[in-house]
């Protein structure tokens, strides 16, 4: 039987083309429970985006948690033997405080993990995975990417307490030039230091663009050579033909205990937030005891729900009025016959108040007659 | 079309004429009606007037490309927007005021009045001071004066209304002024037109700094 394309939602075309998508290219679907403990996510609970968790307890008085987030789930059942890759890919729920209402919200997500020996080779088919999700979703769209590593080393660098380095990472993230200077200056860090925080997070635009002014920015701090990660994954997505999609930004910022390495997000026009998120989270792996590295990337499917929604002028095709006189099997036969025109219809004893109908019919013992068609 | 949200008063007007002066024109703006959305086609730009908290919300939810916010909006609901600029006017300070001679007991809970509970949160949290905090939504300068609570937190501009209910500052928490805002993914689709703006107004604003 095959599924008609107007039967399928958008968001779920989505899904089942980017499932598509991840599986050509070798990642197998990582299925998990609901359900995970609830210890899980104590441990780690700056990784989560909010820290309000549903919890309940199991028959046997543990704690458990709906899962707020997949990436912790995947690493901690992650099976990778020395020097093997894993490849895994979700589509999952997954529940979450949202920040503007402050209530639960069902969130949909569907991603790849990419755990174990990761090389420059893995890290750059992650990206053009995540590239290739976004042109899916949108031919308008673009990936921000950054060397959050690079801009994590330069803030460490500084004379400052891990708070203050927290705030400035913190304005970075808000591309906030006044702010990143202010604190700089309040907490003793040279005017010179400052500024060049300030202008990295200020540069936006195509590689092409923005890496003259990065690299010269750099040499100030002798730190261009350290450009070369970020440069390597540019080449990988130009030679795939995505350069100009691809925009430097170092206002991408992650958590600084889980993140490390190149980080990135993707937008869709008229979308108001990101609905790509990832980057490499060494650094969590090691927090949960493992030598691994690993990249990865959500997709917030939730997120495009509007822009995915048609405005449909009719509920229905046709609405098939009958009364007690007419037998079954006539209201049957005239019911059949519109959807073998492929027609979706209901068949009602009086008109449905809240359907919008393209057309109204009466059923008779002879056949159907036509009472009304709205335009 | 380049969306923005200014907010309504005398700040929105002083803010709109930088943004006239960068190119950014909408005369019919400050005609005395009820509209609340001005367009002009021809810089290709759209105004709309809401209330200044509401701001930061039309710019997080992508209504507003572009908005005008004062810090202290932005430090209490931290909606995730950039920070572009800091536009030098409508500057004043957040602080904390207590009746003229208060003096601070740290063997029991500092009572705290205030309508930025987040802010005020964060400062006792950082001072490691435990604080019961009564939300308010106005004249918070009464709470000391009738003893609901020892002190508040609240803007300062002059000090004036500190002064005849015989308050004064004890602690600056930060300083505040108007910045301007823009949403994640609008930065990205209208750079140009955001960058232009940017331009324009950060001119003015060196050139403020230089007479």
């Amino acid at each position: 039987m095959s599924i008609s394309s107007i039967d399928l939602r958008k968001e779920e075309e989505a899904v089942y083309r980017l499932r598509d998508l991840y599986q050509k290219h070798g990642y197998s679907q990582f299925k998990m429970s609901k359900f995970e403990e609830y210890d899980l996510y104590v441990r780690n609970k700056d990784f989560l985006i909010s820290d309000s968790i549903i919890t309940f307890t199991d028959t046997n008085g543990k704690l458990l948690a709906l899962k707020p987030d997949v990436t912790l789930s995947i690493v901690k059942h992650a099976a990778v033997g020395e020097g093997g890759v894993e490849k895994v890919y979700y589509d999952e729920n997954v529940y979450r405080v949202s920040s503007g209402t402050h209530s639960f919200r069902e969130i949909m997500q569907v991603g790849i993990e990419c755990i174990g020996d990761v090389d420059s080779y893995c890290l750059s088919e992650v990206l053009i995975l995540a590239a290739k999700s976004l042109r899916l979703l949108s031919p308008d769209s673009v990936l921000d990417l950054s060397d959050f590593g690079l801009v994590f080393d330069l803030v460490n660098g500084l004379e400052a307490t891990s708070d203050q380095k927290k705030e400035i990472l913190k304005t970075i993230g808000e591309k906030n030039p006044h702010d990143t200077m202010r604190i700089c200056r309040k907490v003793g860090v040279s005017e010179e230091d400052g500024a060049i925080l300030a202008e990295l997070a200020g540069l936006y635009g195509e590689a092409k663009l923005v890496l003259p002014r990065v690299h010269s920015l750099l040499e100030k701090k002798g730190l261009s050579s350290s450009l070369a990660l970020l440069e390597g994954v540019l080449d990988s997505l130009s030679r795939a033909g995505f350069s100009d999609m691809v925009r430097i930004d170092f206002s991408v910022v992650n958590h600084i205990d889980y993140y490390n390495g190149i980080v990135f997000k993707g937008f869709v026009r008229g979308v108001p937030t990101a609905v790509l998120s990832g980057g490499q989270y060494d650094r969590l792996m090691k927090k949960m005891g493992s030598a691994s590295k690993a990249v990865g990337f959500a997709v917030y499917l939730d997120l495009l729900e509007d822009m995915f929604f048609e405005k449909k002028n009719f509920d229905l095709d046709a609405v098939l009025l009958y009364s007690k006189d007419v037998s079954s099997e006539s209201v049957e036969r005239a019911v059949q016959d519109f959807v073998l025109q492929n027609k979706s219809v209901t068949a009602q004893k009086q008109i449905p108040k809240r359907i919008r109908y393209r057309s109204l019919y009466r059923v008779t013992e002879s056949g159907v007659e036509l009472l009304e068609t709205n335009a | 079309m380049l969306n923005v949200a200014l907010p309504k008063g005398r700040l929105g007007e002083r803010v709109y004429a930088m943004f006239d002066r960068a190119g950014f024109s909408c005369p019919q703006l400050l005609e005395n009606t009820r509209k609340l959305i001005f367009e002009n086609e021809e810089c290709a730009v759209r105004y709309f007037w809401v209330k200044p908290s509401d701001v930061a919300i039309y710019v997080e939810r992508g209504a507003a490309d572009i908005g005008v916010a004062g810090k202290d909006i932005l430090l209490e609901y931290t909606p995730d927007v950039y920070e572009l600029l800091d536009l030098k006017t409508g500057r004043c300070k957040m602080a904390v005021a207590a009746p003229v001679g208060f003096r601070d007991d740290p063997r029991r809970t500092l009572r705290v009045a205030t309508k930025f509970t987040n802010i005020a949160r964060d400062y006792y949290l950082k001072m490691g001071r435990e604080i019961d905090i009564v939300h308010l939504n106005g004249s918070i300068e009464i709470a000391p004066i009738l003893g609901l609570t020892d002190v508040i937190v609240d803007i300062v501009e002059t000090g004036k209304t500190l002064k005849e209910n015989n308050l004064e500052v004890t602690q600056d928490i930060v300083p505040i002024s108007a910045r301007l805002i823009a949403n994640k993914s609008g930065y990205k689709f209208k750079n140009s037109e955001i960058m232009r703006l940017v331009a324009g107004l950060s001119e003015q604003l060196s050139k403020g700094e230089a007479e």
